[in-house]
């Protein structure tokens, strides 16, 4: 008896946790900007938000459920979601930060939409076929989103005294969060037993720059230049910050095990 | 934002054309800054679900409408001149559009 050799073996430990990553970075994110819903500057704006969450659910509900079935330990897109603590969760820290003000935001929305871009669009070629289905329909959404950042970044930035000040402040208050997106080193396994299928975030990172960079400029911004950087995320490393976060976003479900409506 | 700002926000009538070979119809209004960012909230907020495949976004304050004390000499003219429609032609048998 010989046993037929399998063209590609995918280490199925390798893609749930890659997988789980960038899941737990649309939910966690998704659930920030649904915070924003009612408290938002104007109706507009409020809806804007609302759509934007409700893509990045949409691609969160994609990727938890592929992992949990590439995982094969029977854990549901909800059983990702909403029983898993702080230290299990594996989004990068910038999504997690509190929304601050707008143009806290709408930094992060900038910073993080940028790159998710570049990455879905990356990930268009992934030899996982369920990835690349979901790559090709996110990334014409983040496309919008990052159009969205992009629009409120220069009219901010280039508006009034008030609002450059605060645009700037925002910025300088996210950019610690950066370095950590385009640092491969914590997925490194992943990266390694998943060629064709995961993207390096690092080779990400040029791209990310032509698009941000200008925007800053012509919203008469400046690039921060943060001494301190946040790292670790992928590991289940966290701010204080997303404690406080699960707590609301998994209150529910944790008190009505499998509740549906 | 406090209610100053939110009025100095312009408002914005919007129109959606929902395929291609019909017209661009009015659907609502809401305010923005200016006319992309009026575009970019037109799609969020009225064509959330698959309502339209073109937009257009007209300053309310750039729309010269009738006025309702206009009515009756605006109108009311029309409504006993019904040799102005088309039904006194007898149309040929055997034309079957027209």
């Amino acid at each position: 008896m010989t046993a037929p050799i399998a063209p590609t073996v995918t280490d199925t430990a390798a893609l749930a946790g890659y997988l789980i990553g960038l899941g737990d970075d649309a939910l966690v994110l998704s659930h920030r900007l649904a915070e924003w819903i009612t408290r938002a500057p104007q109706l507009e704006e409020d809806i804007a938000l609302a759509n934007i969450s409700l893509d990045l659910l949409g691609q969160a509900r994609t990727l938890l459920a592929h992992a949990g079935e590439v995982e094969g330990r029977g854990r549901s897109e909800d059983d990702l979601a909403y029983l898993r603590s702080e230290r299990e969760l594996r989004n990068l820290q910038i999504v997690e930060i509190g929304n601050g003000d707008f143009a806290v935001t709408i930094a992060r929305q900038l910073i993080f939409s940028a790159y998710q871009y570049e990455l879905y669009a990356a990930l268009l070629g992934s030899a996982d076929e369920r990835l690349a289905a979901l790559a090709a329909k996110a990334v014409k959404e983040v496309a919008y989103h990052r159009d969205h950042a992009i629009a409120w970044t220069l009219r901010l930035g280039d508006g009034t005294a008030l609002s450059h000040g605060r645009m700037q402040a925002a910025l300088e208050a996210t950019w610690p969060y950066v370095e950590e997106i385009f640092d491969p080193s914590d997925i490194a396994d992943q990266l390694a037993a998943l060629p064709g299928i995961a993207v390096d975030p690092a080779t990400l990172r040029p791209a990310w720059t032509q698009c941000v960079r200008p925007v800053l400029t012509e919203a008469t911004l400046t690039e921060p230049q943060p001494n301190r950087r946040s790292r670790g995320g992928r590991r289940g490393l966290h701010t204080e910050y997303l404690g406080h976060l699960l707590a609301e976003m998994q209150s529910l479900h944790r008190a009505h095990p499998g509740v549906s409506w | 934002m406090t209610g100053g700002e939110r009025r100095g926000w312009p408002l914005w009538e919007v129109f959606v054309r929902a395929r291609r070979g019909l017209s661009h119809l009015h659907v609502g209004s809401l305010h923005a800054p200016d006319a992309a960012m009026a575009l970019r909230n037109a799609r969020d907020v009225y064509t959330r679900r698959g309502e339209g495949v073109s937009i257009w976004v007209v300053p309310a304050a750039a729309i010269t409408a009738s006025s309702p004390d206009e009515k009756d000499p605006f109108f009311d003219p029309a409504l006993d001149k019904i040799y102005r429609h088309p039904s006194f032609y007898d149309v040929p048998d055997g034309v079957s559009h027209l």
